[in-house]
C-alpha cells in the first residue's frame, strides 16, 4: 500500500513538474536531463533493487552545469511492468536516459523498447545488450572464467555443481561447461534447487556422494547459503566456489561459520579497502562508501549500490559531449547521449574500469574481477 | 544410494513433516469452523521466524507497525459498530482488549528490541506480537462477509495473503534470516545423529496434536467449537458467538503458525514470502489425509515430506515441488476426499 502511494505520489510529483516547467521559461527546461529510473525494490528481486535504487537516490543532482532531473518508478521485477515503466518514462516524461531494470528480465524486455524509442537504457544488471541498451554489472561469463581458472590453478579435475532452478542457473552452468571441458576438467554432479526451498538435503547427499573436488554454488543472495550450511553438515572437505551474487553482509550474517574458506568471485569494490592503492578502482570505490554510508548509515553499502553509481560516472561524462549536439529533451540528444557513451574514454567506476564501444556496451574487463575468500565472516581478497 | 542415506532423507522428511502437520492441523481447525481456505497461514510462519530473528539480532522487529495498524482498524470498527448497535456501555471493555493489550505488547517490543532479553521473553514476545493478528485479521477481512461462499471466503483469504506478504517485505526486508536453535546438541541412536532440534519439532508436533485433541474432546470451548463446525445456525441458536469462534479458531492458526515458524526458523533460512510455499504444502497435506480429519493432516503431512525428499534424492531434485502436487492430483482422482476422510454429501 505504502509503495502504491510511494508510486502514486512520485507519479504526480513528476506530472506537476513537468506542468510546471511547461509554464515556466522554455530556457530553464533545455538545462536539464532527465533520468527515468525504474528498478524492483519490491518483489522477488527486492534484495537487490532496494541497494541499486538507495545507490541512485544518492547521485549528484548536476552534471556540470546542467541540472539533472531523477523520475524514480518501482517494477516489482516484473518484466512487464517495467516495460509499462519504461514506455510512460519515455512517452509521458521525455526521459534522456532510462536507468534500470535491477534483474535481468526485466531488462531484456526493456531493451526492445529502448531500441524502438531510440532511447538509451543503462541496466544496472549484467543483461545482454543491444544499440540503445547498456549494462553495468560484470557478464556471469567473465566472472565464470575467473573461478574455472581458479579451480585449474588448483588442480581440481571432478566438479559438483548446484545452482537455481533458473534461466541464469542454467546460463552460468552451460559458461562454467564450455570453458572447463577444454582444459580437461569434468561436471560429475549438477542438481538444482529453488530460492524458497526450505532444505538441500537430497541435492546435496547426491553431490557428495559423486566427490567432487570442487563444488560451484550458482545462487545470489542469503538463499546462496543454504548448500553450504549443509554441505558443512555432511561433513564435505572441497572448496566450494560462489559467484558475485553472494557479496553481500546478509549473505554472511545468515551462513554463519560455515562459510569459512569459501572461495567467490567479486567485483573490486566489495574488497575496496584492501585493494592496492595503485588501483584506479580503490579511489572511487571509497568516495562513493562514503556518499553512501553517510546518507544511510555506517556500514549499509552494498555493491549492487555502486552499480547506479558506476552508470552515474558513464553519464556524466557522456552528457557534456551530447549538449554539444542536441538540446536536452529532443530525439536528436537521445541518439548523441548514446553514441557519446560508446565514444567514451576509459571511466573508472566503484565496480570496475568501464571501455564501452559500439559493439562492447558492457565495456568491463578482467580489471572488475577480483577472487575473494571468507575469513573471520568477512570478504577479503586472495593473495 | 545406501541405507545411511535413506536414513538422513527419513529424518528430514520427518521434520519437514512435522512442521507441515502442524500446519495441516491448523488449516483444518479453521476450515472446518469457519469454512476459511486459510490461504495466509503461512505469513504466520514467516512472522513468528522473522520476528524472533529481529530480537535475536537485538532489534525492535518493524512488525509492530503493523500490529498497531490492524488494532487501530478494529477499534475503530468495532467502535462504530457498538455505537450503531446502542451498546456504548461495551466500549471501554473493546478499547482494552484491542487497544491497551496491544500497545503494552508493542511497547514492551521496543523496549526489550536492543536490549537481547533472554530467549524465553524473546518467543513469548514474539507469540505476543503474532498471535494477536490472528483475531484482527477475521475482524477486518472475514467477519463482514462470514456467512458469504467459500469461494467468496477463498478469494478474500488470497488477498490477505498478499496484504501480509507485502507487509511482511516491508517489515523485514527481501533477505532471509535464520533464528537461532532453540536447544544445541547431538543424540547419537546407533550410527545415526540426530540433532536435539530435531526432537523438539517432532515433541512440539505431537504436544499439539494432543492438546487439540484434548481441547475438542474435554472442554466447552472445544465443543463450542466443534458445534460450530457441524452446523453454524444451530450453534447460534444455542448462544454460541460466531465471532467469537472465527477469532479464536484464526488465534489458534496463528499461535499454531508462530511456534513452526520458531522451529522452521532453526532449520532453514526463512524469507519474507517463504510462509507462502510451506503452507500451501501443509494445505496440500491437509487435503490428502482428507480434510476435516485430524489424524489424515498428520498421515498426510508426513507423506508429502518424504515424498519430496526421496523424489527429489532418487529422481530429480528439479521436478521437487512438482511430486507433492502430483500426489495431490493423484489423490484427488482416486479418492476425493483423502486418505482418511469420510465422504460428505452436501445439502443444498
Amino acid at each position: 500500500m505504502v509503495v502504491r502511494f510511494a508510486r502514486g505520489a512520485a507519479v504526480s510529483a513528476g506530472l506537476l513538474l513537468i506542468a510546471g516547467f511547461g509554464a515556466g521559461s522554455l530556457d530553464a527546461r533545455a538545462q536539464e536531463v532527465t533520468i527515468g529510473v525504474t528498478l524492483g525494490a519490491t518483489g522477488q528481486t527486492a534484495s537487490i533493487g532496494i541497494p541499486m535504487k538507495q545507490g541512485a537516490e544518492v547521485l549528484p543532482q548536476k552534471i556540470g552545469d546542467v541540472t539533472v532531473r531523477y523520475i524514480f518508478l518501482d517494477d516489482g521485477g516484473d518484466p512487464g511492468v517495467a516495460v509499462k515503466n519504461m514506455r510512460q518514462l519515455t512517452e509521458q516524461n521525455q526521459a534522456d536516459v532510462i536507468l534500470g531494470s535491477s534483474s535481468i528480465p526485466s531488462c531484456t524486455a526493456m531493451a526492445e523498447v529502448a531500441l524502438q524509442t531510440k532511447t538509451p537504457q543503462i541496466c544496472l544488471s549484467p543483461s545482454r545488450t543491444n544499440a540503445f541498451s547498456f549494462a553495468m554489472a560484470q557478464p556471469a561469463a567473465l566472472m565464470v572464467e575467473g573461478m574455472v581458472e581458479h579451480m585449474h590453478a588448483k588442480g581440481y579435475k571432478n566438479i559438483g555443481y548446484i545452482g537455481f532452478a533458473d534461466s541464469l542457473g542454467e546460463h552460468n552452468l552451460s559458461s562454467m561447461q564450455k570453458l572447463m571441458e577444454p582444459l580437461g576438467m569434468k561436471l560429475v554432479a549438477s542438481e538444482r534447487y529453488n530460492r524458497t526451498d526450505t532444505s538441500v538435503t537430497a541435492q546435496v547427499l547426491k553431490i557428495v556422494a559423486a566427490k567432487p573436488d570442487a563444488i560451484f554454488v550458482s545462487a545470489s543472495g542469503t538463499p546462496a547459503a543454504l548448500p553450504q550450511l549443509e554441505l558443512v553438515q555432511r561433513n564435505y572437505k572441497g572448496q566450494v566456489y560462489f559467484l558475485h551474487g553472494v557479496i553481500n553482509r546478509d549473505f554472511l550474517r545468515v551462513g554463519g561459520k560455515s562459510l569459512e574458506g569459501v572461495i567467490a568471485t567479486a567485483g573490486p569494490f566489495a574488497v575496496a579497502a584492501e585493494l592496492p592503492d595503485s588501483n584506479p578502482i580503490k579511489a572511487e570505490a571509497l568516495k562513493f562508501t562514503k556518499v553512501y554510508n553517510d546518507k544511510f548509515g555506517a556500514n549499509s553499502v552494498n555493491t549492487f549500490a555502486a552499480y547506479s553509481w558506476d552508470a552515474f560516472k558513464v553519464l556524466s561524462a557522456a552528457v557534456p559531449v551530447a549538449l554539444k549536439t542536441a538540446k536536452p529533451g529532443t530525439p536528436e540528444f537521445r541518439v548523441a547521449l548514446r553514441d557519446a557513451m560508446q565514444n567514451n574514454p576509459d571511466i573508472v567506476g566503484a565496480n570496475g574500469i568501464y571501455k564501452m564501444t559500439a559493439t562492447d556496451h558492457n565495456g568491463l574487463d578482467k580489471r572488475a574481477r577480483v577472487m575473494v575468500t571468507v575469513k573471520g565472516n568477512a570478504f577479503h581478497p586472495l593473495p | 544410494m545406501t541405507w545411511d542415506i535413506a536414513l538422513i532423507l527419513a529424518e528430514d522428511g520427518i521434520l519437514t513433516g512435522a512442521i507441515y502437520a502442524l500446519l495441516a492441523l491448523a488449516s483444518v481447525l479453521v476450515f472446518a469452523t469457519t469454512r476459511i481456505i486459510f490461504v495466509p497461514q503461512g505469513e504466520f510462519v514467516t512472522f513468528g521466524a522473522l520476528t524472533l530473528a529481529a530480537f535475536q539480532l537485538g532489534q525492535t522487529p518493524n512488525i509492530i507497525y503493523l500490529v498497531g495498524l490492524l488494532a487501530a482498524i478494529v477499534c475503530v470498527m468495532d467502535g462504530v459498530a457498538l455505537v450503531r448497535a446502542r451498546r456504548v456501555h461495551r466500549l471501554p471493555h473493546m478499547l482494552v482488549v484491542n487497544a491497551l493489550l496491544p500497545a503494552l505488547v508493542i511497547a514492551a517490543a521496543i523496549y526489550f528490541g536492543p536490549r537481547k532479553p533472554a530467549a524465553l521473553i524473546q518467543i513469548l514476545l514474539t507469540v505476543a506480537l503474532i498471535v494477536p493478528l490472528g483475531p484482527f485479521v477475521y475482524r477486518i477481512a472475514f467477519q463482514p462477509v462470514a456467512n458469504a461462499s467459500v469461494r467468496l471466503l477463498f478469494v478474500i483469504a488470497i488477498a490477505v495473503h498478499f496484504v501480509l506478504q507485502g507487509a511482511g517485505l516491508l517489515s523485514f526486508g527481501p533477505e532471509g534470516f535464520r533464528v537461532d536453535p532453540l536447544i544445541d546438541g547431538q543424540l547419537t541412536f546407533g550410527t545415526m545423529t540426530v540433532s536435539s532440534q530435531a526432537l523438539l519439532i517432532v515433541g512440539t508436533g505431537i504436544a499439539f496434536a494432543i492438546l487439540l485433541y484434548l481441547l475438542f474432546e474435554f472442554t466447552v470451548l472445544g465443543k463450542a467449537l466443534r458445534a460450530t463446525a457441524v452446523n453454524r445456525l444451530g450453534a447460534r441458536i444455542v448462544g454460541i458467538s460466531y465471532p467469537m469462534v472465527g477469532k479464536l479458531c484464526l488465534a489458534l492458526a496463528a499461535l499454531i503458525g508462530v511456534i513452526s515458524g520458531i522451529l522452521a526458523g532453526g532449520l532453514t533460512t526463512i524469507y519474507y514470502d517463504s510462509g507462502f510455499i510451506i503452507g500451501l504444502k501443509a494445505f496440500v497435506a491437509a487435503v490428502v489425509g482428507g480434510i476435516g480429519n485430524v489424524r489424515g493432516a498428520a498421515l498426510g503431512a508426513v507423506m508429502i515430506a518424504g515424498v519430496e525428499q526421496f523424489g527429489a534424492a532418487y529422481f530429480s531434485t528439479k521436478l521437487q515441488d512438482v511430486y507433492v502436487f502430483l500426489i495431490l492430483i493423484a489423490v484427488l482422482l482416486v479418492k476425493p476426499s483423502g486418505l482418511l476422510g469420510r465422504a460428505v454429501t452436501e445439502k443444498v
